[in-house]
């Protein structure tokens, strides 16, 4: 009979699971597409986990279709975070302070209660990285909020076929007091990372060289073969760097070997916002309420948001969870918006800048017809503090919905809510951001 | 030349603490008593002159207009000033971890008034503040209550000794060897306790020849026993918040708990104790004892009748202190009414902090602490446009 029940239970939780097999149309609600203009009344459909149509009220349904009346409402992308640490990322050990060859992806528990603060806050793609305390800390993840069982299930191949890119970091925190293994100074942090790089070149030139003849192809080597991808532009460098000195120092190694990288937490950035523009580089804030806690966050501003956008540079954002929580993923834009930025390019930081940063820009981050059905629905303006999130939607699955209680605790928290026996929560918060 | 120089010195300092101010408001929140739209505010000598509509403005006083208007804020329990932006050992003085008790420590010989956080705050719209010793020790020492402007110690201070902080907890048995485990921690707080009312008793003595020598730590302990100061225990899990119930019970001392975590929990129990509570910051990180917060805590316990006060708390990183504003936003985004949400960071503190006759409210006769907001205070968007303290402005311009 048990056995019976639970049968039942599993049919019903994957039927539950799965995306409509009818198309869903959301009618009556102030549609963000960030695309293009707002639409006021607008009409969304998506379809088997897809962006049919987006349109002004009244546009076309398809026939059959679910017609769910969201009027009042507001609909924008689902959120990206491009920089978390949700799940357990971990990465490099003290062995070494370059990790080329770490992967997050042996480390993230994909079934974490962590990624409930995400659905919580409206958050649906996110970049999990390994923490900031080496210069090379390993690779990292891009995963969407699916049900996930194994870490596969939630993965997300880009536009240039990988699913991560590499975490680096200057500054203080890759700085350690063990000679020949870490960095004591800057300049010994830039010497080797540029060091491995030339290696990565001339590992380059040897796979180059080898053309079609495998046996004439280098030995395998794990550090070489992440950086390689590094070079030939197909993963990217997500750069932590806080003071505008090392900001410069990032975008010169860039410069040296021919990477892009996206320049992370960038709390000086106002100061060298038209180098970082010049550069054609984009930066993922964190949104940090007070100055300090760390000396290279003493001059850290709201207005660095503005002055970027002001600078043109491509501007996203960021909650480096647990230093700033993901369910108030919206605040973060909403602050910076405060201190000058304009609403557009806010709205424009939580979605698509950040999916651009991913290189998933053509799959997600706007509500665009054939790009991802994920998005989420508030119940007012995303810049309010008197609005929620009310459902996140996944690839067309309602993840999230704040009616059903279950998933109104994780928004609220409670008791046994939240459990460091189901979560993987980011240990060494000093190390971080 | 010297002396010339001198008057003219000080005499803008007098005209800027002897000003005559006349705020015009589109909206005051006086949390005393109702809202008042289009309402006047009257400054003088430091102090709030009137409040109301029928107002006439004397021609020598000086015009203020804002959108909105509210007392300024007083942050229930922080470490700002004692603990300083820069995170490194020289700005770092809210934890003395020589030893796990340590009721002498003054945090008056600690306060900087001229920190970098100070005016972080104060420009967010916090003139008054409980500070002082941290979280992480049995008793850590003693808190104070300044008010949030520049000068000295002794000029900027409301109480010098506000309540003994203590800690029941994990981050204790962190920071110390012993205590290690719950039960060393309380063993070793009654210990004390006990020493000290031995201590009390001998000291009560007319008897000169038969009183002790003075024990600086004891005098602070007696100070609690005798009912002159709070403790301020900050607890978290259910268990610790009742250990700090049946202490405070023991020794009839009067408990402030700080943190709180699971209060929502221990309604009744708290409630038969007379605890008052000090509620941890909405967005505080819900990892080690308070995984099980919820930021429905302000609202369920406001709820219950108990009044509520909103901290920053203590930071260990990155913030170095939090927004009281912030905090108390989303407090009311999780449950709290608007009036509830700005009572608990103004009139309620004030009165747990026993200075509900000079702040917390916008009532004549009062300290003239005062917030001009650009809209709604609690508002994403809304900006703090100037900040008063004792009827002088300390803040202008929008942020």
């Amino acid at each position: 009979m048990i056995k019976r029940f639970l049968f039942v239970s599993c049919m019903l939780y994957t039927g539950f699971v799965q995306a409509q097999d009818k198309p869903q149309a959301f009618t009556g609600a102030l549609i963000y597409p960030i695309s293009g203009p707002a639409i006021p009344g607008g009409v969304l459909v998506v379809h088997k986990g897809k962006i049919v149509s987006v349109g002004a009220a009244g546009s076309s349904i398809p026939a059959g279709a679910e017609v769910i009346d969201v009027t009042g409402k507001v609909i924008m992308p689902g959120l990206v975070d491009s920089h978390s640490h949700l799940g357990g990322p971990q990465g490099g050990d003290a062995s070494a302070a370059l990790n080329p060859d770490a992967r997050a992806m042996d480390a993230v528990n994909p079934t974490s209660d962590g990624f409930k603060k995400a659905l919580a806050g409206g958050i649906t793609t996110i970049n999990i990285m390994p923490g900031s305390g080496h210069l090379m800390s390993g690779q990292t993840i891009y995963v969407k909020m699916r049900e996930g069982k194994i870490i596969e299930d939630i993965l997300i191949t880009n536009e240039k076929g990988v699913y991560g890119g590499l975490k680096m970091a200057n500054g203080t925190n890759p700085m350690r007091t063990t000679p020949g293994v870490f960095p004591g100074t800057r300049a010994k942090s830039a010497a080797m990372v540029r060091e491995l790089f030339i290696k990565a070149q001339e590992y380059k030139k040897k796979i180059e060289k080898a053309g079609t003849d495998s046996s004439k192809l280098p030995e395998r080597d794990l550090r070489m073969e992440s950086l390689v991808e590094v070079l030939n532009g197909k993963r990217v460098v997500h750069f932590h760097t806080h003071k505008a000195n090392d900001i410069l120092t990032a975008i010169r190694l860039g410069k040296e070997f021919g990477f892009k990288p996206v320049l992370h937490h960038v709390s000086e950035g106002w100061k060298v916002a038209d180098e970082i523009a010049a550069a054609g580089i984009a930066s993922s804030i964190i949104t940090i309420d007070a100055p300090g806690g760390k000396l290279e966050a003493m001059q850290v501003s709201l207005t660095t948001g503005a002055a970027l956008e002001k600078a043109g540079a491509a501007v996203g954002f960021h909650t480096d969870d647990g230093i700033t929580d993901s369910r108030f993923f919206l605040r973060s834009a909403a602050l910076m918006a405060r201190a000058g930025m304009s609403k557009e390019k806010a709205l424009e930081g939580l979605t698509l800048a950040g999916a651009k940063m991913l290189d998933l820009g053509s799959r997600i981050g706007s509500l665009q017809k054939g790009k991802d059905a994920d998005f989420i629905i508030l119940n007012g303006d995303p810049f309010s503090i008197y609005t929620r999130v009310e459902q996140t939607w996944v690839e067309g699955i309602k993840r999230w919905d704040i009616s059903r209680p279950a998933d109104k605790a994780f928004l609220f928290g409670g008791y046994d809510v939240y459990s460091p026996i189901r979560g993987e929560f980011h240990q060494h918060v000093d190390e971080e951001q | 030349m010297k002396k010339i120089l001198n008057i003219f010195l000080l005499l803008p300092l007098a005209f800027a603490v002897q000003a005559q101010i006349a705020i015009k408001a589109e909206m005051i929140y006086p949390v005393s008593g109702a809202p008042i739209r289009n309402g006047i505010v009257l400054v003088k000598n430091g102090k709030i002159e009137s409040i109301g509509t029928n107002i006439t403005i004397p021609s020598s006083y000086k015009i203020y207009e804002t959108k909105v208007l509210t007392p300024g804020l007083v942050d229930a329990r922080s470490v700002v000033g004692l603990s300083g932006a820069l995170n490194i050992p020289i700005d770092q003085d809210q934890l003395e971890k020589s030893t796990p008790i340590q009721p002498d420590l003054r945090a008056i010989d600690a306060y900087n008034p001229e920190e970098t956080l100070v005016k972080v705050i104060r420009d967010y719209g916090v003139t008054t503040i409980h500070t002082g010793h941290g979280v992480g020790a049995l008793v850590s020492g003693q808190t104070m209550i300044a008010k949030t402007k520049t000068g000295t110690v002794e000029t900027v201070t409301v109480q010098p000794f506000s309540m003994l902080a203590m800690t029941i907890g994990p981050s204790v048995s962190s920071n110390f060897t012993s205590p290690g485990t719950k039960a060393k921690q309380i063993a070793m707080i009654r210990t004390q306790l006990i020493k000290a009312q031995g201590y009390l008793k001998k000291q009560s003595n007319k008897d000169s020849s038969k009183t002790l020598a003075t024990d600086m730590k004891l005098d602070a302990l007696v100070k609690l026993l005798q009912g002159e100061v709070k403790a301020l225990v900050t607890a978290n899990s259910s268990v610790d918040i009742m250990s700090a119930i049946r202490l405070a019970k023991e020794f009839n001392f009067k408990l402030v708990l700080n943190g709180a975590a699971e209060a929502y929990r221990l309604i009744p129990e708290i409630k038969n104790a007379n605890a008052e509570i000090i509620l941890h910051a909405t967005m505080a990180r819900n990892g080690g004892d308070m995984v099980n917060m919820t930021m429905e805590s302000a609202s369920l316990l406001t709820k219950a009748g108990i009044a509520v006060s909103i901290e920053t708390g203590y930071e260990g990183y990155v913030p170095k202190t939090r927004i009281l504003i912030f905090e108390a936003a989303e407090a009311m985004a999780f449950g709290l009414s608007f009036e509830e949400a700005l009572k608990a960071v103004t009139l309620n503190p004030a009165r747990l902090l026993g200075i509900a006759d000079k702040v917390g409210s916008i009532e004549p006769g009062k300290d003239a602490d005062l917030v001009f907001f650009n809209g709604d205070p609690f508002e994403y968007l809304s900006k703090v446009c100037g900040v008063m303290i004792d009827g002088v402005m300390v803040k202008e311009g929008c942020q």
